[in-house]
């Protein structure tokens, strides 16, 4: 049957670097690359006797994704042992989070699902552990290489958990998730979500079943997803494969795979028949910690207007269409920018229009982020006002923009040096008109011998004349004026 | 009377007084190691050099007329799994015989503030796993009042380097009570703290809620001494606990006068030898004596002790030495690895010793997915009976007496057929570790001219009480001035 007569049903796990400067345990810094084991001291590298101390800002970061993802936040949690053997794990298990006594559980998001509604998926629990260091193989891959050498700078980096219910029903529907997740992420400040540095990392569960069926299917976990695209293009290829396998009636196992983005396919890694047994216990170096409510509220205090509450706000309040609403409240900086010019010019139509069309541009084209910006959002408001009190032209406001970009100078210093003020003075203009006119007998003749388009061509060479800066509404007026005149 | 037959107390008065030089004190400290070395075997790595550097430290400040801290100049030997920063820690394991760690445990860097003179690192059952240092990884150490017998364990290089005079102070751990019974077997004193009294950071994790640093001295005011150095809150250890410690020598002197000992009728039952027995007998006399009063306490959970100790030790064992894999430090397999699994698996398997082994398979299995409630979960409401038990004890009494183990020390190679034997050894001890309470053992008697242990057990953080009652004990009595031949 086609792969339309299928529910496919998918959970994404998603994994979250925190942005604390130190390391979960220890004093070490967090900062992503340096030469391999210079960020480590005794505690993140498991020497015999170390003991961990939790940075409590780590704490705080998982507690606050948790209220950004409306999860319940438990006033009691603890750490507990992940056991399991690898190189890069240094002391031979990870401090994560058991099932009990979850820091934030039974939360929700929501997404663009296909329809153009909004969609409620589930969270199941975000939880806080321990990152683990990286194996560099010899060869070009782990099949091929002699010897593994290990980089424990990420070791003990600050990671959330977040793993997600099985409510996502497409493959676009999880890229969408995931795209909203990160912008969570990143508007709460609590991680930098670049996945190319693996500070957003994402697995993925994928399972069919027939419409309407209750069970679910047999599932396949999904990794080394390292992209928005990747995630999208490994659901959409998996779907397929195992449609085709039902289809054919094969038998189905629990499977981890991973996908290879240079063939676009997913091949198997493990069968996850016999899962392992990381054997949990309660972690007796730490004490349990005990989440008060001067610390939720404290941290619901730094939590800013979330986009959907924005987006909606701009919509219906200051009359932005969906798609300017949805870029703008995408971002943070972005949207903070935004508000913050609405705030000084008064009107928000305008400032939108400036944000989505020049700024953008602009930002695209010299790779700068809004952050990095040298136009304040008090400097747009000013420019605005100047074209709204004629001072110079929206033609003329373009160059200004560009200027101020580039330099970051005030609006009105730069119309002063470039001597970039509109002429409305209809003396100065109709002695232009005069001279432009004089100058272009033909075009002249042929205005008045019935040719109207002619006018457009001494338009634009008043225009020259003055270098964009007669003001236009007037020119078109002159113009004409002093041609009948000539008849 | 040479100086190493000295005691702490002793040697700082005569070093601040300019009458014995620091250097002095370790010359004849380390000269008296050299010659009972061969005999005892209480080290592993003797740190001559280092050891007079210190002492010429002291005595330059004592020329300066610097202001000294109390224990300086002050020899201390170091059970071998306390990390030491540029010496060898080795836990007597093959497995870190050569390991040279880059940190101080938090207690080493006190003593080296302190200026005491650490003059080596002592002896013990690999990772502390064991009662008579028989499982040592590297060689066993002797008794030194009979050097057939074993001195107890795990922390029997310390116990024994002090009854030997090999040094003046020493340090151990106690996880089930590896610091009171090998002292009981020597006939010195021992102290395990209250858990969280004494940082964990650098001591190498046997079983971590239950593992605490303590003295291991020739007297109580030594105990009292050591105590204070080390009795320290820690930030890097999150289990140590911010309660300032009291004056102990101050507290100590009180005496046993007023105290409410408590006698538990699970602590004085079978399996206990006459002697042992008789000295207890023999204790609280001395102690009604001093004008202590006797009242009888019930501790009902007891029995199941033991067995919830050997579930707990042996999971948080499995887990702390999983990371010994060959990968960063100490041993790694000579023997060909076609992958990192067969690295673990070979250099685990040549590492570790008979009883670590046997410890991490047990751990390993109690924690194992099916069998965690019914083992691991089940013990740890066990330590929770066990730990309500004192609570409604020390309602009634304000330290309980007890023998440290049902006889004296054993003969080497007499209980190594069966671990459940040497098990036994601990069915005295362990409760304190679970319930996390302070503990002592004082020399209380001979048995055919070897040490009997006297163990007294106090409420959490009351050191202070068992300093009281056995500095009382103690001035009572004489057990503590006798020292073997060797
Ligand atoms: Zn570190």
């Amino acid at each position: 049957m086609p792969l339309n007569d299928y529910e496919i049903v998918i959970g994404l796990e998603v994994h979250a670097e925190l942005k604390t400067d130190s390391k979960i345990f220890c004093g070490c810094t967090t900062e992503f690359g340096g030469e391999p084991n210079s960020h480590v001291c005794p505690v993140c590298l498991g020497l015999p006797g170390v003991l961990p101390v939790l940075n409590e800002k780590a704490m705080d970061y998982t507690i606050t994704a948790g209220l950004a993802l409306n999860c319940e936040i438990s006033p009691y949690s603890k750490f507990d042992r992940k056991q399991y053997f690898y190189p890069d794990l240094p002391k031979a298990y990870q401090i994560s989070q058991y099932n009990d006594f979850l820091l934030c559980k039974s939360g929700w998001i929501e997404v663009a699902s296909g329809n153009g509604e909004l969609k409620k998926v589930r969270i199941n629990r975000v939880h806080l552990e321990e990152d683990a260091g990286k194996t560099v193989h010899s060869g070009t891959g782990i099949l091929d290489s002699d010897y593994g050498q290990q980089d424990y700078n990420r070791c003990g980096v600050p990671l959330i958990e977040i793993v997600g219910e099985p409510d996502l029903r497409s493959a676009q529907e999880a890229k969408e998730y995931l795209e909203k997740l990160r912008t969570l992420l990143l508007y709460t400040g609590i991680s930098d979500c670049k996945m190319e540095e693996g500070s957003l990392r994402c697995d993925a569960n994928i399972s069919l079943r027939p419409k309407g069926a209750k069970e679910f299917g047999i599932l396949a976990e999904i990794k080394n997803l390292n992209s928005f695209k990747a995630v999208q293009s490994a659901l959409e290829y998996e779907a397929e494969r195992q449609a085709e396998l039902y289809d054919k009636g094969e038998k189905m196992f629990k499977q981890t795979r991973a996908w290879d983005e240079n063939k676009g396919v997913t091949v198997l890694m493990r069968s996850k028949e016999g899962a392992s047994d990381y054997r949990y216990f309660p972690e007796p170096d730490l004490v349990p910690m005990v989440i008060d409510d001067e610390r939720l509220q404290r941290l619901r205090n730094t939590i800013p207007e979330l986009p959907d509450s924005r987006k909606r706000r701009y919509m219906e309040i200051w009359g932005l269409p969906e798609y300017d609403a949805n870029l703008i409240s995408g971002s943070r900086e972005l949207a903070d920018y935004f508000e913050a010019a609405v705030k000084e010019y008064g009107e928000a139509k305008a400032v939108s229009n400036w944000v989505m069309v020049e700024l953008m541009r602009l930002l695209n084209q010299e790779k700068i982020e809004i952050t990095a910006v040298k136009i304040t959002p008090a400097a747009l408001a000013k420019m605005l006002k100047l074209i709204d009190a004629g001072t110079i032209s929206g033609k003329i406001a373009k160059t200004v923009f560009e200027e101020m970009f580039m330099t970051g100078k005030d609006p009105e210093a730069i119309v002063q040096e470039k001597g970039l003020v509109q002429i409305s003075d209809s003396g100065e203009l109709a002695a232009i008109a005069k001279k432009v006119i004089d100058a272009n007998p033909q075009s002249a003749a042929d205005y008045l011998g019935g040719k109207a388009q002619a006018l457009g061509f001494l338009v634009g060479q008043m225009m020259k004349e003055t270098k964009g800066r007669a003001n236009p509404a007037m020119v078109n007026e002159l113009l004409r004026k002093e041609l009948e005149q000539r008849k | 009377m040479e100086l190493y037959q000295k005691t702490a107390h002793e040697l700082q008065q005569l070093i601040a007084a300019k009458e014995v030089k620091a250097v002095e004190v370790a010359e004849s400290v380390l000269e008296r190691a050299r010659q009972a070395e061969p005999k005892i075997h209480a080290f592993v790595t003797l740190a001559e050099e280092e050891a007079y550097q210190a002492a010429r430290r002291v005595d330059e400040a004592v020329s300066k007329g610097v202001k000294l801290p109390p224990l300086a100049g002050i020899p201390v030997a170091i059970k071998d799994n306390i990390s030491t920063a540029g010496l060898r820690t080795t836990c007597a394991s093959k497995i870190l015989e050569n390991y040279i760690p880059p940190y101080d445990a938090t207690v080493i860097a006190e003593i080296r503030n302190q200026m005491m003179v650490l003059v080596g690192k002592t002896n013990m059952d690999e990772f502390a796993m064991g009662s008579s240092t028989e499982n040592s990884g590297l060689f066993t150490t002797r008794n030194p009042w009979d050097i057939e017998a074993v001195p107890g364990g795990s922390s029997g290089g310390s116990a024994a380097a002090v009854c030997a005079d090999e040094t003046i102070l020493a340090l151990g751990s106690d996880t089930g009570g590896s610091i009171r019974q090998p002292a009981g077997y020597c006939g010195i004193v021992g102290l395990k703290p209250t858990y969280g009294r004494v940082s964990r950071y650098g001591l190498v994790a046997y079983a971590s809620s239950l593992d605490q640093i303590g003295p291991l001295t020739k007297d109580v005011t030594d105990c009292a001494l050591l105590l204070q150095a080390i009795a320290k809150y820690d930030p890097k250890d999150s289990t140590s606990v911010n309660q300032p410690a009291p004056d102990y020598l101050q507290e100590m002197k009180k005496g046993a006068k007023g105290l409410r000992i408590g006698l538990a009728k699970e602590y004085l039952g079978e399996g206990i030898s006459l002697p042992v027995k008789d000295a207890v007998q023999n204790g609280v006399k001395v102690f009604k004596d001093l004008g202590a009063e006797i009242v009888e306490v019930s501790l009902p959970h007891t029995e199941y002790a033991l067995a919830a100790y050997y579930i707990i030790a042996p999971a948080e064992a499995s887990s702390n030495l999983a990371r010994y894999d060959g990968v960063r430090y100490g041993h790694r397999t000579s023997q060909k690895v076609s992958d990192a699994v067969e690295l673990f698996m070979k250099t685990r398997q040549e590492g570790f010793g008979a009883e670590v082994k046997r410890r991490i398979m047990t751990g390993t299995y109690v924690l194992s997915s099916g069998y965690y409630d019914a083992y691991y979960l089940k013990a740890q409401k066990v330590r929770t009976l066990i730990r309500n038990d004192f609570d409604n004890a020390f309602k009634s009494c304000d330290l309980i007496l007890t023998p440290t183990t049902p006889s004296v020390a054993f003969k080497i190679g007499s209980k190594t057929k069966d671990p459940l034997e040497m098990y036994l050894e601990d069915i005295f001890t362990v409760t304190c570790n679970l319930a996390g309470l302070p503990g002592i053992s004082i020399s209380g008697g001979f048995d055919n001219g070897m040490p009997i242990g006297l163990q007294m057990l106090g409420p959490l953080f009351k050191e202070e009480i068992l300093l009281r009652a056995a500095y009382g004990f103690e001035q009572a009595t004489d057990f503590h001035k006798k020292r073997p031949e060797i």
